[in-house]
């Protein structure tokens, strides 16, 4: 892609390059430098790797920021594959949404980093989890600076492999094995859904140009000079941005559904995968069994919000199908309400905080499902501060109490663990949306756009995405509050003998590090209405900038604004008092007082939020029990028809080869037989020419020599 | 009175064939192997009086050419050094075979 306001730099190949050298370093040497050297090389090498990736990514960013000529950074490492008109380069674009990625990537995860020196300092495979987590590093800068659609599924895969690997990191407990596998099974089957999607945007575009009126403009930048198939997404925005294109390109149907509706689709149900929404979220609350490190990174910071990322990077797409930006809306706000509502119960604090991650998720799909895309991003942002902060306090309280996970089994932790307690609450203001806390401006950014935003395909579906959306909200700062009052106040429900103690310096700085950031990461984007500089939807802005004209939001008023906004802090504060009123004392009153309530519907419905709405359950008696059926069937199948087959094939055979063997026996082998006689009969025969006397030689080649000479003479002369 | 002879070229080719049978003659009918490569000598020198002969007879020799010369210069070396190599080996040969060198007795090749 040659595009003059496009900056040409190779080094934007190292930003996700050095990673993986340190998960090379660590994954070949590592074991050898750990036992003869020092576990401080291991975390050297990864921590350097990883914040070199930063200083690169901020070197970028800065160079964005400030060169409004600058489209994006741009490097093209070598051609991946070249089949006919279509080229694939193994390509990397910095442009301002991936900066924005990679900077939150590099630098949550440095600080991860430098937190698991602490967390894992005892574990025997240290330089494995080293070596996993840069290698997770890299597929996630993979995936977000991919140029083009094969390039980021290298690193899709790649962070599902990576999550899978880090869940089973303690192998060894086969419940950590088996939430691995499903992690990575339902994944996978998120995957198709990816993968199925670009198919369909490949054929789509490439059914186009084959004669369907549209009409190709030579100089457009497309790599074949007929076809406007292409896998570049910046070749795909600018060829949709024609007019007379996309008119053809959305009057496309397969199977009469319009294929963009099939594309954006199949995509969402990639990044439902990914992202752990409502159906496939199932993995994600497994996922927790993995070391707090990985929890943080992973599954709430960074690879988790891949989906919403692919989403907001295909906006030029999903702008295009109503019908697919509704779903997305929908999907997002129903998960956020119905993960924020399994919080209430949970007793785990890992726990608690997964399906906080979950309901999260959903917010960003909201946000980006109603077309506020720098909003669903700037959540993104938001959240993995807070979320990360949240996941390694709750790592520095397991720790602290000696692996304890269960709330019920703490209380009282601000006495001896301050720095951790006072982390843990700011990121808790954050999330629930206090006023000029992160989680306030991102928030209520995403619900206010979607509550003016006019482009569902049903009337008044924003208004109801808003709706959901604000019990969402309620419920969380419900939720996390319980989780900090249980946790941190009241008195020490655990072993009196054993009093939790407060963490290493490498852990309680980087909480408190993030918390700081959770604190003000909101004053980059502050909404209209104080009157402040956007700074973080203006730089957004070009990314976005061809989708825009296909969006439509009303005009909302600054009145309504200040209303939506003082409703949101209202319920907040209302969903923190609540959790205070009901554990301030740290004991768990409510549980044992829905129980003892004598009407059964609300024992039923505490039970069936206890039990998760039982999906597992209900997936165990439909999917699990559906491919057990099956695989029942074709075990029938198997025995019956397809060994019936083999077992007649081999009789067949056997006949046949005692015919061919009778044959062969008899006449092939005599024959090859009197062959070989033959040359054996001659051969002893003359061996007797062969006497060894150089004499005899001698005298045969000068006789051979007279005889030519002669008939020569004879015959020639 | 005999004719005046001057020596032309048959003369020296018949020379050459016959030094190059006693040679041939030497190496099949000798049984000591000093005395076979002194019949490769011969053969060689034959070689050697051909080369010279035409050398002479030749229209370049006129012009000064001394191809054949060189030729049989060249050749009087790679004599000398094919000696050196193949007493070495008739060396060989004697420390190695039991401490003979009669061709008789050498049969190895055969196997």
């Amino acid at each position: 892609m040659a595009n003059g306001s496009y900056y040409n730099s190779f080094y934007l190949i190292f930003i996700p390059l050095l990673p993986l050298l340190g998960a090379m370093i660590n994954g070949f040497f590592g074991a050898v430098i750990q036992t003869k050297l020092d576990k401080f090389y291991i975390h050297f090498v990864a921590i350097a790797t990883v914040v070199t990736s930063f200083v690169l990514s901020l070197a970028g960013f800065i160079k964005l920021a400030a060169d409004d000529s600058v489209l994006a950074i741009y490097t093209n490492a070598w051609t991946f594959l070249s089949i006919g008109s279509l080229k694939v380069d193994v390509a990397f674009i910095l442009d301002p949404l991936s900066a924005v990625m990679c900077l939150v990537i590099t630098f949550v995860g440095s600080l991860i980093h430098i937190y698991s020196t602490g967390y894992m300092k005892d574990d025997e495979g240290y330089w494995r989890f080293f070596a996993y987590l840069n290698l997770f590093m890299f597929s996630m800068l993979v995936l977000v600076l991919a140029d083009n659609f094969l390039v980021m599924f290298i690193g899709w895969e790649g962070v599902g492999l990576c999550s899978y690997l880090l869940i089973g990191f303690w192998y060894k407990d086969v419940n950590n094995a088996k939430a691995g596998v499903k992690a990575f099974i339902v994944n996978r089957i998120g995957d198709v859904g990816f993968v199925i999607g670009i198919f369909i945007l490949f054929w789509t575009l490439a059914s186009i140009s084959s004669g369907s009126g549209a009409v190709y403009t030579p100089g457009s930048a497309i790599h074949a000079p007929n076809s406007y198939a292409s896998l570049v997404f910046a070749d795909i925005e600018k060829t949709l941005q024609d007019v007379s294109i996309r008119q053809v390109f959305v009057a496309k149907t397969l199977f009469n559904i319009p294929a963009v509706t099939l594309i954006c689709i199949a995509l969402f149900i990639g990044a439902m995968g990914k992202s752990a929404q409502i159906p496939l979220y199932v993995w994600l609350p497994d996922a927790m069994a993995g070391p707090t490190p990985v929890s943080a990174l992973i599954h709430a910071a960074t690879m988790v919000t891949a989906g919403v990322y692919m989403v907001a990077r295909l906006h030029f797409l999903f702008a295009l199908s109503p019908f697919a930006m509704t779903w997305v809306a929908l999907f997002g706000a129903v998960t956020a309400l119905f993960a924020a509502t399994i919080g209430f119960f949970q007793y785990d604090i890992k726990k608690v905080l997964a399906y906080s991650t979950i309901s999260q998720l959903g917010f960003m799909f909201i946000g980006v499902g109603v077309g506020a895309y720098s909003a669903g991003i700037f959540h993104l942002v938001t959240h993995a501060f807070f979320k990360a902060c949240l996941f390694l306090c709750a790592g520095s309280v397991i720790i602290g109490c000696h692996h304890e996970q269960d709330m019920r089994k703490m209380g009282g932790l601000s006495l001896y663990m301050p720095k951790t307690n006072l982390a843990y609450l700011i990121a808790c203001i954050a999330i629930s949306g206090f006023p000029f806390f992160s989680g306030f401006f991102s928030k209520d950014d995403i619900l206010y756009r979607a509550f003016i935003n006019q482009n569902m395909v049903y009337p008044g579906m924003g208004i109801l995405i808003w709706g959901i959306g604000m019990a969402a909200a309620l419920c969380t700062a419900y939720y996390i509050f319980r989780s900090y009052f249980m946790t941190f106040t009241g008195v020490f429900r655990g072993d009196p003998a054993n009093l939790p103690k407060e963490s290493p310096k490498s852990i309680t700085h980087v909480l408190l590090l993030l918390a700081f950031f959770s604190a003000i990461v909101g004053f980059s984007d502050m909404p209209e209405i104080f009157y402040m500089p956007n700074l973080f939807h203006h730089f957004l802005e070009p990314v976005f900038e061809s989708s825009r004209g296909l969006l439509h939001f009303s005009r909302g008023s600054h009145a309504l604004e200040w209303l939506l906004t003082g409703l949101s802090v209202m319920l907040a504060f209302l969903g923190a008092y609540a959790a205070f009123y009901l554990y301030k004392d740290a004991e768990s009153r409510l549980p044992t007082r829905l129980l003892s309530f004598e009407s059964k519907p609300v024992r039923w419905v505490y039970r069936l939020i206890y039990n998760k709405y039982y999906i597992d359950e209900l997936y165990h008696i439909t999917m699990v029990k559906l491919v057990m059926a099956i695989r029942l069937i074709f075990n029938w199948i198997d025995q019956h028809i397809i060994d019936a087959l083999v077992n007649f094939a081999g009789f067949a055979g056997k006949l046949v080869g005692t015919v061919a063997g009778t044959a062969d026996s008899k006449g092939v082998d005599g024959m090859v037989n009197a062959t070989a006689n033959t040359v054996f009969t001659a051969g002893a025969n003359l061996i007797k020419i062969q006497t060894g006397r150089l004499r005899h030689y001698l005298g045969v080649a000068l006789a051979g020599g007279v005889i030519l000479v002669i008939v020569n003479y004879i015959f020639f002369n | 009175m005999m004719p005046q002879m001057t020596p032309s070229l048959v003369h020296f080719l018949i020379v050459g064939a016959l030094l190059f049978a006693c040679g041939i003659l030497c190496v099949i009918t000798r049984r000591n192997a000093v005395g076979v490569l002194m019949g490769v000598e011969l053969i060689l020198n034959s070689a050697n009086i051909n080369f010279l002969a035409f050398a002479h007879f030749s229209s370049q020799s006129l012009q000064g050419g001394i191809d054949g010369h060189v030729f049989a210069l060249f050749c009087i070396v790679l004599a000398a050094l094919e000696c050196a190599v193949a007493l070495a080996i008739v060396m060989a040969i004697y420390r190695n075979f039991n401490k003979t060198i009669d061709m008789e007795e050498l049969t190895t090749l055969r196997e």
